[in-house]
């Protein structure tokens, strides 16, 4: 998790991560910003997020995005 | 049958009133009906177009969603298989499933290829190599881009289990050409959509007389505005006569007219739809009120940049090959770069593919791709712009957002130029004598009147675009303004549309002489 | 709809199309100056007495016959229904039209527009349509009619045709919103100005001489319809040379005369029987007569009628005579007018081409 929200911090070092929970609905995290995480995660935990998992539910907060990431490496 | 065609008034009448009389069940068939019949009336040829469309992504999206259950039920009854079992027999389906997903891309985005850019193709080909092959007389079916996209988007949202299927072939039949968002969009999400299509609806006064004002308004900015800025447009854009100051004018006068154009399009389709009690998503948020360029394709045909985004640009950006070039190039040739990498090359793919879908030319290649250059410009921008807020303390204050927006509409407007000269020299070459040329004399000393619109013209033009945007103001300040007017006693409601109508009726730009408009974005 | 709303829209919709139909009224052209051949059509449902003898067609007809000659000199109650460029369809239709308000003695149809095998402009089927009342002719003259970009619509609401007249209104509009005034002498549209005719292009072979299949279709139909009412029809051409009148269209208008049983009359070899003077006669370099052509004219085809069919002289019966006597009086006017103003201007200023507002 922690690793996570760094990389998230690295991209908005003013949005607190750990509190928001809306962030693809409130526009924080922009398309662009949402292709440089996948590729960051893909970079720190080798798991690559397909297309189909792009979704808001995922990417609207840092607990989601977490469970994302542990569902794919489970899969 | 275009929307501004007595024909289509007749037809709409007619299914507005049926609508309401079948009883709710009916009403979805009754629908699938109209909009075959609205599509045979233009042609019975591409009645085999969007058959053809349908049936494809009928038969696939079952398939898909067969095989999606086979998986969930093989998987519930072999709980006790390890996880790289799992992952084997995962990727089998998944693998089955990608197979039958590529047939169906490739048969309709095929189609919708060879129809369109088969004589683009040609032509190219001809420039390129000097030969002279003729061009392939196409039957190039109305909307087949907006249809196909709505389609293709729908079995790609099955394949990603994000939709269940639908297995009735009827109702699918109609998500594809319901008649409405036909010819020019918005283009819908299935699952979105189809909350509201299928279910029966009762007459109900308030939400067909929000559906019926809208769909005059949209006839408003149509008829009354962009037909009659036509001719001005046309004349300034027809060739390299009208340089200088005129290319600004030009650039100014277009935005309104397609401006007015699409958004009045949209408000007709969005306002047949609300008048049925059908909700279709909206395809513009005052998209000229943008800070930024980054904003404006955010807020202008917004359900094709989602369109793009969700079904180009991230399927680009994500693949595998994308994410390993990323990582190899963050290894050799540095964070700056690899973090780059990703989105400069899948926005690149997504600006391409929207200047080839507007038009089968290569002056849309190059808009789409100007687009791309700005945009990704500003992306790097973004940090000094940050730095220079900061220091002079301008977020929010309204002389500088007015700047910010005037400096957006320009830009926007002069990256379209691409769209309206005849070829990419031309525009280049008129975009620069804006600069050499410019003399702001034009503006004042009556040549405006020369281009085939008079005094009267002006006129109507300036007190309705005065109209639009007041009411774009209101919307920007206090919201909806259909809502407002509902809250005042009926007669001001009702006098609005009556208004409206004979606003439309009589300063509107049709008839004898005028029949050659149409609504510049069918041909997409 | 909640109880209280509906009222309100219900006024609305009223009072919409109150605007809507003034508006019509307004923009709706009203062809009272200059260009008045727009009004002629519906000009003739004023006419107070019956007529014996009608007259279909053109401007070779509503420009060469003077039916106050007729009545002057005959006795004879007559009326032109003609307008410009009417085709052979809107003549049938107009004829259609006629029969259905009295039923003449005798109808005369000037063949010139046979050449015509289809729908030509809209400008001049609005000219001759827009003024006929409704009716199944009516329906029925618009369909024959329309060119390839017209509307039916735009003939059921005019104000859908004229709309954009917004930015061109003049006085006239405001001055006849509801009602117009006379601009033909029973249909005949008087010129007295003098325009010698001096020589015409000669004429071009054509590479087919035959009629068309729609115009001599209505052709037929009009003397089917006039044979059912009991109206005897008399085919003319006009005392014009031009547009050329080729002999092969008249050996057509002539044996289709002779196979129907009707008289069938070429003015164009009588002209010095009548009496026809064309450097004196015609206003237009002898495309059409002047008041005085049209005078001699209809006096030498009144002459030739009455030797061959017995029409009433109506001159004596309090109706006619009360309705002639106005007739003629205000031909006399504005024959002075005329006179007048060519005298004075050495051309008419306020009639034809140079009346024409803006």
């Amino acid at each position: 998790m922690d690793e996570l929200l760094k990389i998230l911090h690295s991209l908005h070092p003013e949005v607190d991560f750990t509190a928001r929970e809306a962030l693809v609905d409130d526009r924080v995290l922009k398309s662009f910003d949402i292709v440089s995480i996948v590729s960051e995660i893909y970079e720190v935990f080798g798991v690559a997020v397909p297309a189909e998992e792009i979704v808001p539910e995922n990417f609207n907060s840092a607990k989601a995005l977490y469970a994302l990431i542990q569902r794919l490496e489970d899969e | 049958m275009l929307f501004t065609s007595y024909a289509f008034v007749g037809f709409l009448a007619l299914t507005l009133t049926a609508y309401y009389l079948v009883p709710g069940r009916w009403q979805w068939p009754l629908l699938l009906a109209a909009s075959y019949g609205f599509y045979w009336a233009a042609s019975p040829w591409y009645l085999l177009f969007i058959l053809v469309t349908t049936a494809s992504a009928y038969g696939v999206s079952l398939k898909l969603a067969d095989l999606s259950g086979e998986q969930r039920a093989y998987l519930a009854a072999h709980k006790d298989l390890t996880r790289e079992e799992k992952r084997a027999y995962r990727a089998g389906i998944k693998k089955r499933k990608w197979a039958w997903l590529l047939a169906c891309l490739f048969l309709n985005i095929g189609i919708l290829s060879v129809s369109k850019y088969t004589n683009f193709v040609i032509r190219s080909f001809n420039a390129l190599t000097g030969r002279g092959l003729g061009p392939v007389d196409m039957i190039v079916p109305m909307g087949i881009s907006f249809y196909t996209f709505q389609t293709v988007g729908y079995v790609i949202d099955v394949y990603r289990d994000r939709q269940p299927v639908q297995r009735d072939f009827f109702k699918l039949a109609l998500f594809v050409s319901f008649f409405p968002q036909l010819v020019q969009g918005p283009i819908s999400r299935y699952g979105q959509l189809s909350q509201t299509l299928f279910t029966p609806h009762k007459f109900a006064e308030k939400a067909f007389s929000f559906g019926l004002m809208r769909i005059l308004w949209g006839y408003f900015k149509k008829v009354v505005l962009a037909d009659r800025l036509l001719p001005a447009v046309t004349a300034l854009t027809g060739d390299g006569t009208y340089a200088g100051a005129y290319v600004l004018a030009a650039m100014l006068l277009y935005a309104f007219e397609l401006y007015c154009d699409f958004t009045g399009g949209i408000d007709i389709a969005i306002g047949v739809g609300e008048a049925m009690g059908i909700r279709m998503p909206e395809n513009f948020d005052l998209p000229y009120f943008s800070k930024n360029i980054t904003e404006y394709w955010k807020r202008w045909h917004i359900t094709m940049g989602t369109w793009f985004t969700d079904y180009i640009f991230y399927p680009v950006s994500v693949c595998r090959p994308m994410l390993r070039l990323s990582k190899w190039s963050r290894e050799h040739l540095g964070q700056a770069v690899g973090k780059r990498v990703t989105v400069y090359l899948a926005s690149f793919i997504v600006w391409l593919t929207t200047g080839i879908w507007h038009g089968a030319a290569w002056n849309f290649v190059v808009w789409g791709l100007a687009n791309w250059a700005v945009i990704m410009v500003s992306q790097e921008l973004a940090p000094l712009y940050e730095r220079f807020h900061r220091r002079f303390a301008l977020r929010g204050k309204a002389p500088y957002e007015a700047f910010q927006v005037v400096r957006t509409v320009l830009l926007v407007s002069a990256i379209r130029m691409f769209d309206c000269y005849r070829d990419v020299p031309l525009t280049f070459a008129m975009l620069k004598s804006l600069f050499t040329r410019f003399d702001p004399r034009v503006f004042t000393d009556g040549s405006l009147l020369g281009l085939g619109l008079d005094g009267a013209d002006w006129l109507v033009l300036t007190l309705g675009l005065a109209v639009v945007l007041a009411v774009s103001l209101y919307k920007l300040k206090r919201g909806g303004i259909r809502e407002a007017l509902y809250e005042k006693p009926p007669a001001v409601f009702y006098g609005a549309m009556g208004a409206l109508l004979v606003c439309t009726v009589v300063f509107g730009a049709y008839g004898a002489g005028y029949d050659v408009t149409r609504f510049i974005y069918d041909r997409f | 709809m909640k109880g209280r709303r509906w009222p309100a829209a219900l006024g609305v919709a009223l009072g919409v199309l109150g605007i809507l139909y003034l508006a019509q009224r307004l923009l709706v052209p009203k062809y009272q100056t200059g260009v008045v051949e727009g009004s002629m059509v519906a000009e003739y449902y004023r006419e107070r007495v019956d007529h014996d003898l009608i007259f279909i067609g053109d401007c070779e007809v509503y420009e060469n016959f003077s039916p106050v000659t007729l009545w002057e000199d005959y006795g004879i109650s007559s009326y032109i229904r003609g307008s410009a460029q009417q085709l052979p369809w809107q003549s049938y239709y107009l004829l259609e039209d006629t029969l259905r308000h009295e039923t003449p003695k005798v109808v005369v149809y000037n063949v010139q527009a046979l050449r015509f095998s289809r729908p030509q402009s809209e400008a001049y089927n609005r000219m001759t349509i827009d003024g006929m009342r409704w009716g199944p002719a009516k329906v029925r003259c618009i369909l024959a009619s329309m060119t390839e970009d017209e509307h039916f619509i735009e003939y059921l609401f005019p104000l859908l045709r004229y709309h954009d007249r917004w930015g061109e209104l003049t006085g006239d509009d405001v001055e006849h919103l509801f009602a117009k005034d006379p601009v033909t002498h029973a249909g005949y549209y008087m010129r007295a100005d003098v325009k010698p005719q001096t020589g015409f292009p000669a004429p071009q072979a054509l590479a087919d001489y035959t009629f068309g299949d729609m115009p001599m279709d209505y052709l037929g139909r009009m003397a089917d319809l006039c044979r059912e009412k009991g109206v005897e029809l008399i085919l003319i051409k006009a005392p014009i040379e031009y547009p050329y009148w080729y002999d092969q269209w008249d050996g057509q208008a002539a044996a289709f005369a002779a196979e129907q049983g009707l008289t069938y009359l070429n003015l164009i070899p009588l002209r010095q029987e009548i009496g026809l003077d064309m450097t004196r006669d015609t206003y237009d370099a002898g495309l059409h007569l002047n008041v005085r052509g049209a005078e001699k004219l209809a006096a030498w085809f009144g002459g030739w009628l009455l030797e061959r069919i017995d029409l009433p002289d109506r001159r004596g019966e309090p109706a006619y005579d009360a309705v002639w006597e106005e007739k003629t009086a205000l031909y006399d006017a504005m024959k002075q007018q005329q006179y007048a103003e060519i005298e004075q201007y050495g051309e008419l200023v306020t009639f034809g081409a140079n009346a024409v507002e803006g």
